[in-house]
């Protein structure tokens, strides 16, 4: 990635923590809040591919969890899993894939409300494994789905830098 | 003659070789796990209170910068979502008027009568709300996210007087108890989270229980713990106990709402009744909070 790149893409991604810690997390659908911020790590992870998308997501978890008082480390730990694997999904079988975001987005949403939920009974939280994992988890899946492909889009606007991989292939005439 | 495509270059050889990809990963996961390690053991006077404090203040002009710039928003959608049921509310709020000014009269000549009799007995009493409190009024400027934690992040720390333990309240009634604290910020856990647990009587017949976040549910409460002779009925105001025993004392002071009593019910099972409580507070939409910073701060 060049600077630029890389100062688009962590623009991008402090927003989007700041976005969800202050705003998204309070817009609570149906029992169920969307998580713009896993899917935004899922997308550098589509685009940039896996090192990226693991190291943007620890960033973007050590905002939230500084900026909510939270114990340090647990959003850092899920989302740098999540972008690692959208990124290894994308180097991949995912490759080329129109529905890759979705796909992504729809199994990486239900593996981090797991393994979140994992996290917190680890460190003692009293959470409901009925309320985490379906009356709330849900409604967040099929939000996070709907933006999906919105946010996929506006990230790879923000974060494209012209190379090989979005140039037309070069075609060598041999006679 | 032959096409021949030369190849592109790959995500996978982009993302680095395996073995770099995986001492990259290996790596930050190893760090958020001595973080989650640490943070954990620590508490809040441990290693990483200084990285929280610090990192807190260093964002908390972002987070006031964003909640400032979406205000507007949850304003006209509050104001939209206000219209729609603006009729019906309105005759309500008429009936429950006129009841209320009848109480308020009832209350007022209570309160003297109280006031004379203790003054006459010379009672001790515990602090009260609010008279024995200095509200301070804080702006909400996160909220974690998940269905593990129901809490808000205040834009009032350490530096304004607050302290770990102090009752958070709105003009609706209790919101929860401050549980962490940095210089400029502090995290509430609210009411709906799992782990709070607040004593509590119902008004009318001083039946006592304990509110806590009912199972499964995201706003609900349940007043747990009345015992089956006591009368509680549909409507019935529940209150913040503040009950001091032994030395001891309820972090919350007496008499701060916390909700209506929206149903009761018992089975021959159960040991206790089951009361369910709608709360007061519609803790999806709080804009700003007041922390009770106690005038005398027990030593």
């Amino acid at each position: 990635m060049t600077g630029g790149a890389v100062a688009r893409a962590s623009a991008v991604v402090f927003v989007a923590a700041m976005l969800q810690a202050v705003i998204v997390s309070s817009l609570v659908i149906g029992g169920g809040a969307p998580d713009l911020l896993l899917i935004v790590v899922i997308s550098v992870g589509l685009l940039r591919g896996s090192i990226p998308g693991a190291m943007y997501g620890f960033a973007a978890g050590l905002v939230v969890d500084l900026l909510t008082l939270d114990t340090l480390g647990i959003t850092s730990l899920v989302l740098t899993l999540a972008g690692f694997w959208a990124g290894r999904y994308v180097e991949t079988t995912g490759r080329g894939r129109r529905l890759a975001p979705l796909v992504a987005v729809g199994v990486i949403t239900v593996l981090a409300a797991a393994f979140a939920y994992v996290l917190h009974y680890m460190l003692g939280a009293e959470v409901v494994a009925r309320h985490a994992l379906v009356i709330s988890l849900a409604p967040t899946l099929l939000l996070n789905l709907l933006l999906a492909l919105p946010v996929y889009s506006l990230v790879r606007a923000s974060v494209r830098e012209p190379d090989r991989l979005e140039r037309s292939p070069e075609v060598e005439v041999l006679v | 003659m032959t096409v021949r495509r030369t190849p592109t270059t790959t995500l996978s050889s982009r993302g680095g070789g395996p073995l770099r990809r995986r001492l990259a990963v290996g790596c930050l996961v190893l760090l958020s796990l001595i973080l989650i390690t640490l943070s954990f053991r620590s508490g809040d006077d441990g290693q990483l209170s200084g990285v929280h404090s610090a990192g807190s203040t260093v964002l908390k002009p972002f987070a006031v910068g964003f909640e400032r710039l979406a205000q507007p928003f949850r304003d006209a959608y509050e104001w939209t979502d206000s219209l729609l049921a603006a009729r019906s509310e309105a005759e309500r709020l008429r009936i429950e008027n006129r009841e209320l000014r009848q109480r308020a009269i009832q209350s007022e000549f209570a309160l003297q009568e109280n006031d004379y009799l203790r003054a006459l007995q010379d009672y001790i009493d515990g602090p009260r709300f609010p008279g024995d409190f200095e509200p301070i009024s804080a702006e909400v400027i996160g909220r974690p996210a998940g269905a593990f934690t129901q809490a808000i992040v205040i834009a009032a720390g350490s530096r304004n007087g607050v302290r770990v333990n102090d009752p958070v309240v709105t003009a609706d009634g209790l919101v929860g108890l401050v549980t962490r604290i940095a210089p400029r910020t502090a995290r509430v856990q609210l009411l709906t989270d799992q782990g709070a647990a607040v004593s509590a009587v119902n008004l009318p017949t001083r039946a006592e229980g304990i509110v806590r976040h009912a199972r499964g549910t995201r706003e609900t409460l349940v007043l747990d713990r009345v015992r089956k002779r006591d009368v509680i009925k549909v409507g019935d105001d529940v209150v913040t106990a503040g009950w001091r025993a032994s030395g001891l004392s309820s972090l919350y002071p007496k008499g701060i709402p916390i909700g209506e009593v929206s149903s009761v019910g018992q089975t021959d099972t159960d040991l206790f009744q089951q009361v369910q409580v709608d709360p007061y507070v519609d803790f999806g939409s709080l804009d700003a909070v007041l922390v009770l910073v106690p005038l005398e701060r027990p030593s």
